[in-house]
């Protein structure tokens, strides 16, 4: 049974594996950090939030400064897609940032029906006009 | 003899009740601030259970007291004089006899209300038994000191006990985000506070009205001591009224039901609640998300501050641990106290998560909350805390992002998945003189007018709301200048680039222009973090917010220029600060964090709102929703191409679909041939200390132990010695400058 955690990221709870959600690439362990089974890339953060204001002339430019913010860019091995975007001071460490119990989670979804697409939410529906 | 003194029974109580009358000082209580869960049920509302318990009843008087309620917001945000009131920064609410807040109006900000519960709860421990004070009907309380329980002092509280037969059987609040409120700067948000005495107004919970009358004496003593007084007589009035109309529906409702069915609606609305919140945690998958995040300064010089989050969810239970979380800042005011936080992730459950859910405290009573006392998240005693906003904003974020990666993989949810909001207030505070001779300060209403966020199927909403109050107007601007002395040139115009991008893009942010226009005395100030490091992340795979800066243009009056030669002016912040149109005026950027400076006339001010986060990959984004933004002028040919990956004529905006989806593909492959595996990377970019670069405050890779500023030194959490104490930034620039001049000296004797 396939659990979408998050938009790019998919447990196989048989497996008990991390899978890529665009291409089902296999990212390791699920009891473990799904980074592991990813690439990262650190970017200059004007790289992508570049400035507005001429960086020449002015301090503050609407970029983050270098020496206090990196980008860090998480994605598949296999199909390059972009998992996770994590912003972090320069040399500090990534965070485990998803760690589950699996066996709770497989023990939820024992008793669930399997999805075959994430389950987004109720629709909005605007209120009708009372005017 | 030798023995300890064994004092038990009478002797006991004794002691208790002497110790009790003999209290010096009725600080905030220990044991009521530290308790944001349900307190017991009473033997009466026992009772009245026991009497009134079919759902279906006790739901329709539930909804005919709301609907009181929703009336008197109604009357909150008409009536109301301060800015915060007339755009949503407001609220009323009923509480139940032990002060537990158990309907909050449907509109206005959820953090307000949730925070009475321990001022009445002092007001009822301490003030019931005082022969001095008392509770009679008629009665009315006010309080503004946020340590008794407000989310900082610049909101003001008035609370009224509900009788019936001579007896309390519920409470009623109104509160405003008043603004002003005497502190060291005006309206009510002072960054330049260093002492909890430079914050203004410290009113622990009072009595100021009797028989519905409010006493001139206090109002005036009130009055006197800010710099609105005006203002602050029309807003006690108007919250005493909200008041009694409480007490009024309340008191219909009584007629119609009967006080039992009154009062068991009020607690089983609360323990309902708690009930449905833990039947729904229950469907979140049990573990453990961990998120950091990082503000950039503490309004008066920039450092790195570190809001940690674990969040654990396991059973029917959730805990916010932010150990590891910064220590605090004892001469500044950027520390935000624990019941705010707590507050504030009332408000993310409530209209974030579950806006199905009755606005009631009882939606924490599942929840834990774990701080390092002290830190920056729950300060000492005497610690500032009046923009604890800089703190508990990130905290808030940081749970807003936990709780969406706990949310997404439910296959039952009750509301949508969201990127994070923009969380930063994002405006200007003025205060001086009106062109109609009033004294002001106070604050815009573009505060309101954070971007969203994105969601998975849904770009966000531009300028929509703040992250407090959902249901908040930003207000009309030719309104506003009627009443102060400046303009805003440029205003709620959408900033190009200013986006969270992503597979869904954030909701964006606005710029404001602003120049002051017909007064002598009048200023402005700013206090937002975000010029450094941004505000906000993505979500899954999209980016975050943009930085943030202040742009100033000095020595030039605009409306001169607008007279003479209008066609010279500029309409962005961008073609301003990088044309320079003005050949003889001094352009300039500073963090958004300005101390209150008078203002010369036509001189320009200059900010933006933020956007909301992306969610998803943005090489993922459909072409024709690039295409709209392009053509809505919300992003430049650069991000279309250096982020979005699309191939287009620029003339037409026509999608070369197949050029597009070759481009995509090759920033794939150029994404993976330049990243590394993780434990690769971790081993080169791992290191074990901040850079040294940036002050730095908060836990490192151990969140026992945290930074004080220096990287080289570590302190057990919570227990920095000395305490952390901040140069006055004036000094650093003075001893900087007097060791350059020393340098200079030397050289001119060599």
């Amino acid at each position: 049974m396939k659990v979408f955690f998050t938009a790019a990221l998919t447990i196989d709870l048989d497996k008990e594996t991390w899978e890529c959600a665009g291409c089902g690439h296999e990212l390791g362990s699920a009891r473990d950090n799904y980074k592991k089974g990813l690439l990262v890339r650190d970017r200059e953060p004007s790289e992508i939030h570049a400035p507005v204001l001429d960086a020449e002339r002015y301090e503050f430019t609407f970029a983050p400064d270098g020496d206090w913010c990196r980008i860090l860019e998480y994605c598949c091995p296999e199909c390059g897609r972009l998992a996770e975007v994590e912003y972090l001071p320069p040399g500090h460490p990534p965070a485990h940032d998803i760690d589950l119990d699996i066996d709770a989670l497989k023990t939820q979804w024992a008793a669930r029906e399997p999805l075959s697409e994430p389950a987004l939410g109720p629709e909005f529906v605007a209120p009708p006009h009372s005017h | 003899m030798g023995d300890d003194m064994d004092i038990t029974g009478a002797a006991s109580g004794a002691v208790d009740a002497f110790l009790s009358e003999t209290n010096l000082y009725l600080a905030p209580d220990p044991v009521i601030m530290n308790n944001h869960g349900l307190e017991p049920r009473t033997a009466y509302e026992d009772e009245c259970i026991s009497k009134e318990s079919d759902p279906v009843r006790l739901e329709i008087v539930r909804e005919r007291i709301l609907a009181g309620v929703n009336e008197s917001f109604e009357m909150l945000e008409n009536m109301g004089a301060a800015p915060g009131a007339k755009w949503g920064d407001c609220v009323s609410a009923v509480y139940t006899e032990s002060g537990d807040l158990s309907l909050a109006s449907s509109g206005g900000v959820v953090i307000f209300c949730n925070l009475v519960q321990y001022p009445i709860k002092f007001i009822r421990k301490y003030w019931s038994k005082d022969k001095t004070v008392g509770i009679n009907e008629g009665d009315v309380f006010i309080v503004n000191d946020a340590r008794y329980g407000q989310a900082h002092n610049t909101d003001q509280s008035m609370m009224m006990p509900v009788f019936h037969e001579g007896k309390i059987v519920a409470w009623a609040g109104a509160t405003v985000h008043e603004g002003e409120n005497g502190a060291i700067e005006p309206g009510g948000m002072p960054s330049l506070a260093e002492q909890i005495w430079d914050e203004g107004l410290k009113m622990s919970p009072f009595k100021v009205a009797e028989n519905y009358t409010l006493r001139r004496d206090l109002v005036t003593f009130l009055q006197n001591s800010v710099r609105e007084p005006k203002l602050q007589y029309a807003d006690m009035k108007v919250k005493m009224y909200v008041c009694r109309r409480i007490e009024t529906r309340i008191h219909e409702a009584i007629a119609e039901y009967g006080v039992e069915a009154v009062v068991a609606a009020l607690r089983m609305n609360l323990e309902d609640t708690d009930a449905e919140v833990r039947r729904r945690l229950k469907e979140w998958p049990d573990g453990t998300v961990r998120h950091s995040w990082w503000t950039d300064g503490t309004l008066r010089e920039n450092v790195q501050i570190k809001i940690n989050l674990e969040l654990t969810k396991k059973g029917d239970e959730l805990t916010f641990d932010y150990r590891g979380s910064s220590p605090e800042f004892t001469n500044r005011s950027n520390n935000s106290l624990d019941i705010t936080v707590k507050g504030m992730l009332a408000q993310l459950f409530l209209t974030f998560i579950w806006p199905d859910i009755p606005r009631n405290q009882g939606v924490l009573a599942p929840v834990n909350f774990i701080f390092d006392n002290p830190s920056v998240l729950k300060p000492g005693f005497g610690t500032p805390s009046a923009q604890s906003m800089m703190t508990v904003f990130t905290a808030w974020s940081a749970g807003q992002v936990a709780t969406m990666k706990f949310l997404y993989s439910n296959p039952h949810k009750y509301t949508r998945v969201l990127a994070p909001w923009f969380n930063m207030i994002n405006t200007f505070l003025f205060g001086g003189l009106t062109q109609h001779g009033e004294m002001v300060g106070n604050v815009c209403a573009d505060i309101n007018g954070m971007g969203g966020g994105a969601l998975a199927d849904r770009d966000g909403e531009h300028g929509c709301a703040p992250i407090f109050a959902t249901m908040s107007d930003i207000g009309e601007q030719e309104f506003i200048e009627e009443e102060v002395p400046f303009i805003q040139i440029v205003s709620k115009k959408m900033m190009k680039d200013n986006q969270g991008f992503g597979r869904q893009r954030g909701g964006m942010g606005y710029q404001m222009v602003l120049a002051m226009r017909d007064s002598d005395a009048f200023g402005f100030m700013l206090t937002a973090m975000g010029a450094k490091f941004p505000n906000i992340p993505g979500l899954f795979g999209g980016y975050g917010c943009p930085t943030y800066p202040l742009a100033r243009i000095r020595g030039v009056n605009v409306f001169e220029i607008l007279k003479n030669d209008p066609a010279s002016f500029r309409y962005s912040i961008e073609e301003l600060m990088n044309e320079r149109p003005f050949p003889d005026a001094q352009y300039s950027t500073h963090p958004m964090t300005l101390g209150y400076t008078l203002a010369q006339r036509g001189e320009l001010y200059m900010i933006a709102q933020g956007t909301g986060g992306g969610f998803g990959d943005p090489l993922e984004r459909a072409p024709a929703d690039v295409m709209r933004d392009m053509d809505e002028g919300l992003i430049s040919d650069d991000v279309a191409w250096r982020i979005y990956r699309v191939v287009y004529n620029k003339e037409t905006l026509h999608v070369d679909e197949a050029a597009t989806a070759k481009a995509r593909d090759e920033a794939r492959r150029e994404r993976i041939a330049k990243s590394k595996p993780f434990d690769a990377f971790c081993k080169e970019w791992v290191k074990d200390k901040p850079s040294g670069k940036v002050p730095y405050f908060g836990s490192w890779d151990d969140k026992t132990m945290v930074h004080a500023g220096d990287p080289d030194k570590l302190h057990p959490a919570g227990q920095v010695v000395p305490p952390v104490v901040m140069a006055h930034p004036l000094q650093v620039k003075i001893d900087k400058l007097e060791a350059e001049l020393a340098e200079c000296r030397k050289s001119g004797n060599r």
